[in-house]
Order: C-alpha cells, then structure tokens, then sequence
C-alpha cells in the first residue's frame, strides 16, 4: 500500500525545535537512589578487597568454590558452609575490545573488559573485570591477549582501596607464566585443603544434575 | 484443573534487613516453603516473581531472580503486577498440564531505597500529572475524601481501622509495626495530604514470600492438608487520575465477582472465615470491604466500630495486622496476605488464629497511582 503513497502528511522534527522549545517537552529528574545492603556474603567479600584479598565461598553439596561468594549454593541450595581465601591470579576465559564511548563516540584507547576465572576458585568461577598493560592499539590487544591467558590482579595501593571491585585496577599478563599454576600463587595452599575437606563430593552426592564436582 | 498452596516461606517483616541482601532473605524464605512443602528445588516445574525494577534500583530485574530460588536453568517468569496476580500467573500454568509444581516468590526492601516517593512520582503520568510537582501521596488523599463524602464516613472512622489492625499486630511475631494506637493518636498524627494523615498509611516494611502451588494429585501426594485455590481473578482501571471512580475500587469489584464465581460463593459475609484485605491506606480498607461485598455500601464503617470484622468477630478482617500492622511489603504484599490465610486455614496461625477458619480469602491493591488489584478465595 505504501508504494502508492507520493506525500506523507506531517512534519518531521529537528533538534532545533525541541530545544527552541516549539514543542511540548517535559524533563524529569528521577531521584532513584539506593543504599543496597550487599549482605552476609559480599560485605566480607568486599572488606577483604580492602585487604587486597579475594574471597569465595565452599560448598560441601557441590565441593565448588564460588567466587563472588554467597551463602547459598544456586545448584544444590544447600548454605555454603566455609571461606575460602582465593588467588589473585588466574586466566583470560573470554575478552573483548571496547572502543564505542556513552555517547557512541570513539575511545582513543580501547578499554578491555574480561572474564578471568581466578586460580582457587572452582572452574567457571569468573569474575568480571579489566586488562590492562595489553597495549593501545587493537593491534597489539589481540597480538597480546589470548583466551586462556594467565594474569594477575593490580591493586590500589592500600590507601586508596574502598572495598570495591575497582579495588583492583585491573588484570595484567603474568610475566612469570609458571606463577600460576594451582598453589603457586603464593595464596597459601588453603584451596588445597579446602578441596580435601569433604567426605561427599561430585554431582551425584549433591543431586543437583549440574555442572562438574 | 485444581490448585493448591503446599508450601509457605516467609521471612520476618522487619523495618530495617540490614544483615541480609535481597538474596539472603530470598533464600531464607524460600528454603522454608520447600521444607514445608516437602520438596527441593529441582521437583519445580516452573518459577513465577513478582518485581518492579525502580524499587529494586537495577534495570531488567528479571535477570537477577533465579538463583535464591534453585531456579537455574528453569523456566522463570517474572511479571511487573502485584503478588496475587502473581498467584494467578502461577495457577494459569499449572492449568495448562505441562507443570506439576509451580513456585511463587516476591520480595520488599524499600529500606534500601532512599527516596520512595520520587519513585511514586516516576510512576505519575509525566506530560499531565508529573509537571505539577506534588508529592504522589496526594492521590490517597483525592481518594479518601471522595470516598469519606460519598459514605459520608469521617477520618475517625478510617483511624479505628488504623488501631484495629495495628493491635491486631500485637499478637503476630512475624509483623514489623505492632502498636497499641488509638484511633485519637491516629487523628493526631502529622497530615500527608489532607484528610491523609501519617499513620493513615502503612508503614513498609522489608521481607520475603515464597510460596509452592501444585496441581491437585501432586498436592494430595505432598500433604495431608493442601488449601486449594478455588477462585482467583483479577481487574484494572484506568491510570488517569480525572476519569478513575474515586468513591469505589471498581477493579476490586470485578476481580471478587471473577473469584467468587469460580468459588462458587454467592453469599462471602456468611461463607467467608477471614479475610485479609488491603489497607496500604486506611480508608482503602473500608472501600475494599464495600467492593468485596462484605459490608453494603455505607456500612462498613460502623460495622468496623461495632467488631464485626474485630478478630473475634463474625467475620475476621486482617487478623494478621494487615499492611498497617504487618507492614507494606510493595508488590509482596499481596503474597504475604496469602501466607497468612493459609496459616489460619492450616489452624498454623498462633495468637492470630480465627478458631475453626475453613474458607479465606485475600485482596490486594498494587497502590499508588495504581487502580489495579486482585483477589483470591482459598479454601481447604
């Protein structure tokens, strides 16, 4: 039907109009602000990042370290029962190269944003965060990043820390590739015996039909 | 194909959940309506929340419902409505004969939320009502007065509605405002937006609801006890503030007729135990009373004076404190109601119990700016 249409009726609107107020406009301000309260799990999560310290949770049903940590195990439902102290290292699961700005203008330097699967916690237990020291270019970003890439956590200096995710600067390639290897993070063992602790293991014991023990 | 309740989780209403995050009190309920309904997590067919993304303050807020509930990879469905509707979204699935057990959750933390009534005003028409700049908690007033002229009602009689509830809280441990008020402290309180007053309104309060619904045989094989859904419907008006009928809660009208019907309930005053009905306001109580056919126009006030609807009278209204006495748990609020009529209607109900209660119902209203509510018979 359309095709036959030669004149559209009506007027288009241009920036111009709207700003010269020539038609109806209303702005609102919406005061939507909150104070959430992060809960048993993340406020230790949290407080510990001030500590320049990471940690997850251990679920018994499951034998999972999960990371970020919560009180609860979403496969089995059962209560995570101990902390866990985990790396601050650990390898690029998946990256991206952002370059598109708010306003969809282009960033000089591309910022990259990664899923890093931190050595401790259990596989698949990822965290999101940022690379950095991977170059400026995208060029060089994907000349030098890799999925399955050991790196380890930047900090801010102690001072500077908030008990906030961007506690953590970002995530940089470990120079040392053998640092990363489960244990040589010099996070003290404690995963190791964590896993060791016990007596059920697997999916079987959990009845929870998902995932690996 | 018959529904019935056969799990209950509550978590304490509290005016503060400081220790929790949504997640934990999510949790905390839903672990209990699994042990009361016998169940784990992986025996549900199909999941069913209610949430409104301004109270929680993170944009599709749908994502975020699955994990305190064991809903991981499950069907998950999560509606913008108020609890009941909810409920009914829940046994309309079951209906259908591809689930056997259907979960129902909803939550309140308006602790968490810093400017409450800049979110009710988000919900204010933006091009004819919003540029005004009132505070939403006008419209509660426009509706008592309209209201207290056409019944020609007074503000002590919603205010006796106010102490009723908030005593009957006394007696409940699970509520977050228990008080002894009197209907004079009630009219003494600070004005809102006149003839609205403070303790007119229910306070809010934060907790969690989960509750587990099945299919009959499922439900006979799960309990001893089921308390079946035996009429549910629900209805809305229109949103503009100049055309909505202020002196009655037509939608709550229509949503009773629907329940009733399916219920089979032609006479509610005589047939009914108990009722929890929505008193997010003072007066609201009262019009819903009137919409719900439990008392006929004009008489609801007095028969409210004389203890009709006291806990031990002919038909017990907001045993529980109701939203004034309980708390105003948002969208939650409706699913609480719930709770509470299947307690009595189990005879779990403690110091509230309505001695013998067979047959209950509960009716919420989605609040301000809203004219939208629904209503659910249940019975054993």
């Amino acid at each position: 039907m359309s095709v036959h249409i030669r004149d559209y009726p009506g007027i288009p609107l241009k920036d111009r109009d709207i700003g010269e107020g020539r038609v109806l406009t209303t702005e609102w301000h919406v005061k939507a602000q909150y104070a959430w309260d992060t809960g048993a799990a993340l406020s230790r999560f949290f407080r510990a990042l001030k500590e320049g310290k990471i940690y997850g949770r251990w679920c018994p049903g499951c034998d999972r370290i999960v990371v970020p940590p919560r009180m609860f195990c979403e496969w089995c439902f059962r209560p995570t029962v101990r902390w866990v102290e985990v790396c601050d290292t650990g390898r690029v699961n998946t990256f991206s190269v952002s370059y598109v700005n708010w306003d969809a203008s282009r960033s000089a330097v591309p910022r990259v944003p990664a899923v890093i699967e931190l050595d401790g916690a259990s596989p698949g237990m990822g965290i999101m965060h940022l690379l950095g020291e991977v170059g400026d270019t995208l060029e060089e970003i994907l000349r030098r990043v890799k999925v399955g890439m050991p790196v380890r956590a930047v900090w801010k200096p102690p001072a500077e820390r908030q008990g906030a995710i961007t506690d953590i600067l970002y995530f940089a390639p470990c120079r040392d590739e053998g640092a990363t290897e489960p244990g040589g993070c010099g996070c003290g063992g404690a995963v190791g015996a964590d896993r060791a602790a016990p007596t059920t293991s697997g999916t079987d014991a959990c009845g929870c039909g998902g995932g690996e023990g | 194909m018959r529904v019935a309740i056969v799990g209950v989780g509550a978590t304490p209403l509290r005016s503060l959940s400081t220790c929790a995050s949504f997640r934990e009190l999510v949790y905390e309920a839903a672990v209990r309506a699994y042990e009361d309904a016998g169940i784990a997590p992986k025996d549900v067919d199909t999941f069913v929340a209610v949430s409104e993304d301004y109270w929680e303050g993170t944009a599709i807020f749908d994502e975020y419902v699955p994990d305190q509930l064991g809903a991981v990879l499950k069907p998950v469905h999560t509606i913008c409505a108020d609890g009941i509707t909810a409920l009914g979204a829940a046994v309309m699935q079951l209906q259908t004969g591809r689930f056997r057990i259907a979960v129902v959750e909803g939550h309140a933390k308006p602790s968490n939320v810093l400017y409450p009534s800049h979110i009710e005003a988000f919900a204010l028409d933006p091009v004819f009502v919003r540029p005004l700049g009132l505070n939403p908690r006008f419209v509660a007033g426009l509706g008592m007065r309209r209201f207290l002229a056409e019944r020609d009602y007074t503000e002590l009689d919603c205010a006796r509605v106010v102490a009723q509830n908030r005593r009957h809280a006394l007696d409940n441990p699970w509520a977050a405002h228990p008080a002894a008020v009197e209907p004079e402290d009630v009219l003494a309180s600070e004005p809102l937006a006149e003839p609205l007053k403070e303790l007119d309104v229910a306070p809010y309060a934060d907790g969690a609801v989960v509750l587990v619904l099945a299919t009959e045989e499922v439900a006979r094989e799960l309990r001893d006890d089921p308390v079946f859904i035996r009429g549910i419907g629900w209805a809305q008006d229109t949103p503009d503030l100049g055309q909505q009928d202020w002196g009655r809660a037509v939608y709550c009208e229509l949503a009773a007729a629907r329940a009733y019907r399916m219920a089979g309930i032609r006479d509610p005053v005589r047939e009914l135990d108990l009722a929890e009905v929505d008193d997010t306001f003072s007066y609201k109580e009262l019009q819903h009373l009137e919409a719900l056919g439990l008392a006929r126009p004009g008489d609801a006030a007095a028969m409210l004076k004389e203890g009709f609807f006291s806990r031990c009278g002919q038909l017990p209204v907001n045993p529980s404190g109701g939203n004034l006495g309980a708390g105003y748990l948002l969208d939650a609020s409706g699913l609480r109601q719930v709770a509470e009529v299947v307690w009595q209607l189990r005879g779990e109900a403690g110091a509230c119990q309505v001695p013998g209660a067979e047959v209950g119902l509960a009716q919420s209203w989605r609040g301000i700016p809203t004219a939208a509510g629904a209503v659910a018979v249940l019975a054993r």
